[in-house]
């Protein structure tokens, strides 16, 4: 199975009719068995559609016109009217929401995370890349052209989690290429606050059989990274993680934002060294190069099965 | 961005909590007219953003108006931790009876501000969390409910403050969880606040910090304080090449090809995405190479920014070559990064294969991209080569260490 998103999944692209939202629809819809894309919203054009996908005025219209619930939104508006958009989902009875949009205040994303949790939907991103299956679906512009996304995701028993979308795919490349497939990868964003961490993650991962493993791609800035090593040590997670932290360079720079919002050393515990401490402490294998991750996860799982 | 004392003390002040009848000047003679009408002792407090004042010497108590002037004229030429002074702010020196401390930040993991309220003030929150934790109290607080009172009131009582000066700091703690929504602020703090002989409370000392994504809807409140829209406040200022990367990148709004920041190597690089640019960073360094400077491309940007990046990189002294390396892309596509760099080197007379040390980047329109490069003697690599495999062919190409 997967996690978030299946085959049946339906979903709209609110902000449809943006150039990059025009290429992620035409990708989603080539891509694994063709994604249920229900619907488009931009203000003003109801009537329109784009390749194939009605548009709409509002979600509302959107909904009644699919005569059911929508599952799920992304979210590809600028980021001043972001929030409206994702409580118009919200309050629409949506209930997985992938944002997209960059530079977003993070009193914005905040709200929209406290509506969610209060209405029981769940938000990837922002500033993200969205969810993929491989093979079968994907929700945002993940692995990008469905021909390019087939070529770097496999089928298979890897959950992957990542702060930056385009080192999703490298590492799911580079996973492929070992032979180990993915079972979901999720780009989660790379700002201060964020819909769903690794940690909000993992019961997922935890839940679906096919996956046997994680790798997650990390960076310095934040307390995520505590989190998952709190939520690995309480839970006794059945699934190895093998991370990988970029950034090293940064410890010696406190202050300065290098490649995206959420990552800058502000105090000792957001350091990329003092992470891989506290990742290192709850069992998590912190990898050094990228292609050493698959021979280090396949170790992890083969002695998982053997105890 | 941080705002300096003089600024923060605005914005507390606008938000209707007490503060000094303090005045900020950049002028030494104008201190002692403010000294003069200020009548009483005075503190004059350097305005810089980097911490450490008091240590620094950038802190100093006058008696009278000659020595607030002649201290004002000292602080203005003292440099502190690399940083000139914005000013000096002359402070009256305040009968304080206690120090308290509030203040508000992000939580990142409940995804909510949290109130933080000490009755010991004056010196690092982290501090006293660390050896008198129960004087500490914490209060996360609704985004999207109404704040109220007794929110405050319980982060106060928590720390055990009761009686006239529980009900005197409840209003005070309110307002400035307020202003930190409102000005979307990552950091809002009154550091000391001081509690008067007479019972009533003031703000002797703030810090706040605005997220620069919200900088656009605070356009007032910066035009208010005197922040102009080139200000950013880095840890350290931007450097001429870091702005040529700016220009660079807002030559037109398709992608991104920019966020340069400048080392002192050899090796220049024109790397990305974002988690890209960190990978690659690290992996040269790792390989005992000197990088030049970091930057980031991304989101597909044109043929001419890339090739304004590449020539920048190109030309800043002391570069030998470019490495060209991107993890998989899926938006931004190869051939035209590949045109970019190649019209660079052409442009300013290189030979591309030369110049180039490496190219790699694989994924969308790679076989385009690949046939230029083999046309122009390009070095290149695709996936199954990795980032770190690649760093370490430049390093050894530029002939710097490799392991």
């Amino acid at each position: 199975m997967s996690i978030l998103i299946d085959s049946d999944t339906t979903f709209i692209v609110q902000g449809i009719t943006g150039r990059e939202a025009v290429n992620l629809t035409r990708e989603c819809l080539d891509y694994g068995t063709g994604a249920k894309v229900v619907g488009g919203v931009t203000p003003g054009r109801l009537g329109r559609d784009v390749h194939g996908v009605p548009v709409f005025d509002t979600v509302a219209q959107a909904v009644a016109h699919h005569r059911a619930p929508i599952d799920g939104s992304v979210v590809t508006v600028p980021p001043a009217f972001t929030k409206d958009a994702v409580f118009e989902a919200i309050e629409n009875g949506v209930k997985l929401i992938v944002i997209v949009t960059e530079r977003i205040p993070r009193r914005d994303v905040a709200e929209m995370v406290e509506l969610a949790t209060l209405r029981g939907a769940r938000i990837i991103g922002p500033n993200c890349l969205g969810i993929i299956v491989p093979d079968v679906i994907k929700m945002g512009g993940i692995g990008g052209p469905a021909k390019n996304a087939a070529q770097a995701y496999t089928p298979g028993p890897i959950g992957v989690i990542s702060r930056s979308g385009g080192m999703t795919t490298e590492m799911s490349s580079t996973l492929s290429a070992a032979g180990l497939g993915q079972s979901t990868a999720v780009s989660i964003g790379g700002d201060a606050i964020i819909g769903s961490s690794y940690a909000e993650l993992m019961p997922l991962f935890e839940a679906d059989e096919q996956t046997q493993g994680i790798v997650i791609y990390t960076e310095p800035g934040g307390r995520m990274e505590a989190e998952l090593a709190r939520w690995v040590t309480e839970k006794d997670s059945r699934l190895p993680i093998v991370a990988f932290m970029a950034g090293r360079f940064m410890d010696e720079m406190p202050g300065m934002s290098f490649g995206h919002a959420g990552t800058i050393v502000e105090g000792k515990e957001d350091t990329a060294s003092e992470k891989i401490a506290r990742l290192a402490q709850a069992g998590i294998t912190v990898a050094e190069r990228i292609e050493d991750i698959p021979e280090m996860i396949r170790a992890k799982i083969a002695e998982r099965s053997a105890a | 961005m941080r705002f300096f004392e003089y600024e923060a003390r605005e914005v507390v002040k606008r938000a209707g909590i007490p503060v000094t009848d303090y005045g900020f000047t950049t002028d030494a003679a104008e201190a002692r007219e403010i000294a003069q009408r200020i009548d009483g002792p005075t503190v004059i407090k350097s305005q810089v953003l980097s911490g450490g004042r008091m240590k620094a010497g950038g802190v100093k108590f006058a008696d009278t108006p000659e020595e607030a002037e002649s201290h004002a004229r000292e602080i203005l030429q003292l440099e502190i931790a690399g940083h000139m002074p914005r000013g000096v702010l002359v402070d009256p020196k305040a009968e304080v009876e206690q120090e308290y401390y509030a203040g508000v930040v992000w939580d990142g993991i409940r995804k909510q501000p949290v109130m933080i309220f000490s009755p010991v003030g004056g010196i690092d929150i982290e501090q006293v969390a660390e050896e008198q934790p129960e004087k500490v109290g914490r209060r996360h607080f609704s985004n999207i409910l109404p704040l109220s009172d007794f929110e405050a009131k319980e982060v106060i009582a928590a720390t055990g403050v009761t009686g006239s000066a529980l009900n005197k700091l409840v209003p005070i703690v309110k307002r400035l969880a307020q202003l930190f929504v409102e000005n979307d602020m990552v950091l809002a703090e009154i550091n000391p606040l001081g509690r008067l002989a007479d019972g009533s409370f003031v703000a002797l000392d703030a810090h706040m910090d605005i997220e620069n994504e919200a900088r656009g809807r605070h356009k007032k409140l910066l035009a208010d304080l005197g922040v102009g829209d080139e200000e950013t406040r880095q840890a350290r200022e931007a450097t001429p090449f870091e702005l040529a990367g700016e220009e660079v990148d807002s030559q037109d709004h398709r992608g991104v090809a920019g966020n340069v920041t400048e080392f002192d190597g050899n090796l220049g690089l024109v790397i990305g995405a974002g988690g890209g640019s960190l990978t690659l960073f690290d992996a040269v360094r790792a390989h005992g190479g000197k990088p030049a400077n970091y930057c980031e491309i991304g989101g597909n940007p044109s043929v001419s920014k890339t090739c304004g990046l590449a020539k920048l990189v190109l030309q800043k002294p002391g570069v030998e070559q470019i490495a060209v390396m991107m993890s998989i892309v899926s938006n931004t596509r190869v051939d035209i990064v590949a045109r970019g760099v190649i019209k660079a080197c052409l442009e300013l007379g290189h030979d591309p294969g030369e110049k180039i040390a490496i190219f790699r980047i694989p994924g969308a329109w790679e076989e385009e991209g690949f046939k230029i490069l083999e046309k122009y003697g390009v070095d290149y690599a695709d996936r199954s080569v990795s980032l770190n495999e690649a760093a370490r062919r430049a390093v050894e190409k530029i002939g710097g260490a490799s392991a």
